[in-house]
C-alpha cells in the first residue's frame, strides 16, 4: 500500500523473440504483400471488396471536377498503380513517424531529466530500429522518376519551365524549396540523422549496462539535446516534405505541428501498446500503475494536443473561406464522389473523442484494458489520419479501403513488430544502471 | 470549538511521518489531519482517504459552461442578431467551438476552485487552526483529537513518542 511494503522486482530481464513469433511475422508480412496483388488484381478485373472504392472505367465525371482545380483541368488522370503507390508512401511515413519518435521520447525525458520514464526507456529504444525502412522506401519512391511523379505533383516535367506548356507559375514560385537536390538532400538527412542519432543514444545507453557510472548519461543527454535541437527543425520541415506538398499548391502554417502531433500521439499509443503487450507476457513486472498512469496522461493530453492544433487549422480555414485554401477540405468532403469523407470524419472520432472520452478518467488511465482500448484507437485512427492527408493528393479518384490498404498495412506492421521485437531482445528490459532506474521503481504518483 | 483538545505530535522527516501514520493508525487511534511542509508521497492513502471525486465536480461545471456557450452563441449570432459573416449560415458550428472551449475551461475552474474552497472551509472568512507554525518549514506535524479517541491522553502521547515523534504538545482551541 505505500512505500514500506513496495516490492522491487529484479531488473535483470531479456525479452525472448521466439524464432517461431519471427516465421509468423515473415509470413504475415507475405501475406500482405499477396493481398496487395490479389487486391490489384480484383479491382483491375472490376470486383471491388472494399469500401469508398470504385472500379476504373467509372471514375470518368465527378472525381475530376474537384481534382481539377489542382490538377490542371484533371490532365493526370489517377490509375490502380497510383493507389499502390500512394499506399507505400502513405504507411512508410506512418510508420517512420512511430519509430522516430521512440527516440524524440527518449530525447526529451533526457533533457527534462525526467526518472520515472527510465523503467519504459528500453521500449521507447526499441522504435526506432525501423526508421531505416521506410526511409530507404521514401528515398526509392523519389528516386525513381515514375512513382516519383505520382506521388509529388511538382516533379513533374516542365512545371516550373515558363516555356512549357505544364508551365505552374505558383510552383514555380517555390522551386527554390521544391527542387530535386535539396529535396534529396533533406530526405537523406532526416533519415540518416534520425537513425544515427538514435543509435548513437542507443550506443550510450548499452554501455551504460555494461560500465555503469554516470558518464554514458552525460553523453546520452548531450546527444539527446543535439537530437532535439535538429528535429525541432526537421520534424517540421518533414511534415512540408513528406506529406504538405503533395498537394503542392495548398499549404498550412499548422501543418509542421499536426503532423508532429499526430506521429507523436501514435508513437506513444504504440509505446503503450508494447508495454501492456510484454507485461501481458510476464515481462517489465517493475512497470507499475502509476508508469501506465503517466504514459496514459501522455497520449490522453497528445491526443487533445492533436485535435487543437488540427482544428485550429480546420478553423482558419474555414473562417477565412479562401479558395486557395479550401480546396483542400473540399476534396476530402465533397471531392472524388465523397470517398475521402468516411476517412477524415473516421480519424476525428478516433483520435479525439473515442480517447479523450475513455482515457479521461484517472482510474481508466491506470486500467491495462481501457488503456488498449485508448491505444488501439489512436493507433488505428492516426493510420485514417494520414490516409486522408495522403491518399486525396496521390490516388485521387483510385483511392479506397479495401484489400490493397489492408495488405500494405499489414506488411508494415509485420515488419514494424519483427524490428521493434528484435531490437528489444538484443538488450536487459531495463536500462540496469540508469542514474534514475532507482527513482522509477519507486514512481508512485 | 473551544473546548476541543488536540494532540500535536512533531516529527522531523516526512518518511517518519508517513510510517508514524501506518502504526498509528494500525493501532487504532483516529488522526485528524496532518501537516507538511510539501507533498509526502502516499500520505493521502496511509491516512485512509477516498480518492478525492472533484473530477465529478470539474465534469458538471464544464458540462454547464459548454451548454452555456452553445446557448450564448446560438442565441447571439443564430436568433436574435443573425449577421451574414462571409456568405456562411446563421450558426456556423467550427466559429463558435473557440467560445464553448473557454466557457467550458472557465466554468470548470472556477467551479472547481470554489468547490474546493466551500468543501474544505477556506473560504475568505475562515480561521484555519495553526497546530504548529513549524509545518510551514521544517517540521511534520500530526493532529489527534482527543474528543474522538476513545484511548487517554497519556496512552496516545506514549504511542506518538514510540512510533517517532521528536516532541508532543497539547493543543487547545
Amino acid at each position: 500500500m505505500a512505500h514500506s511494503t513496495h516490492e522491487i522486482p529484479s531488473t535483470e530481464e531479456r525479452f525472448e523473440f521466439k524464432s517461431e513469433t519471427k516465421r509468423n511475422l515473415i509470413i504475415a508480412a507475405l501475406i500482405g504483400v499477396a493481398m496487395v496483388a490479389i487486391g490489384s488484381f480484383l479491382l483491375s478485373k472490376g470486383w471491388s471488396i472494399g469500401v469508398w472504392e470504385s472500379h476504373g472505367a467509372e471514375h470518368a465525371a465527378a472525381g475530376h471536377e474537384a481534382a481539377g482545380h489542382s490538377e490542371h483541368g484533371g490532365e493526370h488522370g489517377a490509375t490502380l498503380f497510383h493507389r499502390i503507390i500512394a499506399n507505400i508512401w502513405m504507411n512508410s511515413v506512418y510508420f517512420l513517424g512511430i519509430s522516430v519518435v521512440g527516440a524524440f521520447f527518449i530525447a526529451y525525458n533526457y533533457v527534462a531529466k525526467a526518472g520515472w520514464s527510465s523503467s519504459i526507456k528500453r521500449v521507447a529504444e526499441a522504435l526506432p530500429s525501423f526508421v531505416i525502412v521506410p526511409g530507404v522506401i521514401l528515398i526509392i519512391l523519389m528516386a525513381i522518376p515514375s512513382t516519383r511523379h505520382i506521388v509529388m505533383h511538382w516533379t513533374h516535367d516542365g512545371i516550373m519551365d515558363p516555356a512549357s506548356e505544364h508551365y505552374d507559375k505558383i510552383i514555380a514560385g517555390k522551386a527554390w524549396y521544391l527542387n530535386l537536390p535539396f529535396y534529396f538532400l533533406r530526405l537523406v538527412a532526416y533519415v540518416v540523422v534520425w537513425y544515427f542519432g538514435w543509435k548513437t543514444i542507443r550506443k550510450y545507453s548499452l554501455l551504460e549496462d555494461e560500465e555503469g557510472g554516470l558518464e554514458n548519461y552525460y553523453k546520452s543527454r548531450n546527444t539527446a539535446k543535439l537530437f532535439l535541437i535538429f528535429f525541432a527543425v526537421t520534424a517540421s520541415t518533414s511534415a512540408w516534405d513528406l506529406s504538405m506538398v503533395i498537394d503542392t499548391h495548398w499549404f498550412s502554417t499548422m501543418f509542421g505541428w499536426y503532423h508532429l502531433a499526430s506521429w507523436h500521439v501514435a508513437g506513444l499509443a504504440t509505446m503503450m501498446l508494447t508495454i501492456l503487450l510484454l507485461k501481458d507476457q510476464g515481462y517489465l513486472g517493475a512497470v507499475k500503475e502509476s508508469h501506465l498512469h503517466d504514459l496514459g496522461k501522455f497520449i490522453f493530453g497528445f491526443s487533445i494536443f492533436w485535435t487543437y492544433v488540427w482544428f485550429s487549422q480546420y478553423l482558419l480555414i474555414f473562417y477565412a473561406n479562401l479558395p486557395e485554401e479550401t480546396i483542400y477540405f473540399r476534396e476530402r468532403f465533397t471531392g472524388f464522389q465523397g470517398r475521402y469523407w468516411w476517412p477524415f470524419h473516421i480519424s476525428l472520432v478516433l483520435n479525439f473523442f473515442f480517447p479523450f472520452l475513455i482515457l479521461m478518467a484517472r482510474n481508466s488511465k491506470r486500467r491495462p484494458t481501457f488503456l488498449k482500448l485508448g491505444s488501439i484507437s489512436v493507433i488505428i485512427g492516426h493510420w485514417f489520419d494520414f490516409y486522408q492527408m495522403h491518399m486525396p493528393g496521390i490516388a485521387k479518384d483510385q483511392g479506397g479501403i479495401g484489400i490493397i490498404e489492408w495488405g500494405t498495412t499489414l506488411t508494415f506492421a509485420s515488419l514494424f513488430i519483427y524490428f521493434v521485437a528484435n531490437e528489444l531482445s538484443k538488450a536487459n528490459l531495463y536500462p540496469k544502471n540508469h542514474p534514475f532506474l532507482e527513482e522509477s521503481l519507486h514512481h508512485d504518483i | 470549538m473551544a473546548d476541543s483538545k488536540y494532540l500535536v505530535g512533531v516529527f522531523d522527516d516526512g518518511d517518519e511521518l508517513l510510517h508514524a501514520v501506518e502504526d498509528i493508525r494500525h493501532q487504532g487511534v483516529k488522526i485528524h489531519e496532518a501537516y507538511t511542509p510539501f507533498a509526502v508521497h502516499g500520505l493521502d492513502r496511509a491516512l485512509g482517504y477516498s480518492f478525492p471525486r472533484m473530477g465529478v465536480a470539474a465534469f458538471l461545471f464544464g458540462i454547464t459552461g459548454t451548454c452555456c456557450a452553445l446557448l450564448l452563441t446560438f442565441w447571439t449570432m443564430g436568433v436574435d442578431w443573425p449577421i451574414n459573416i462571409g456568405g456562411k449560415n446563421f450558426f456556423p458550428f467550427p466559429t463558435n467551438i473557440p467560445i464553448v472551449f473557454e466557457l467550458t475551461v472557465l466554468l470548470a475552474a472556477f467551479g472547481m476552485s470554489f468547490t474546493f474552497f466551500f468543501m474544505e472551509d477556506m473560504g475568505p472568512t475562515a480561521k484555519p487552526i495553526i497546530f504548529d507554525v513549524r509545518s510551514t518549514d521544517d517540521k511534520f506535524v500530526l493532529a489527534i483529537d482527543l474528543a474522538k479517541n476513545k484511548l487517554s491522553e497519556g496512552d496516545i502521547s506514549k504511542i506518538l513518542k514510540e512510533s517517532g515523534a521528536s516532541e508532543v504538545n497539547v493543543k487547545e482551541v
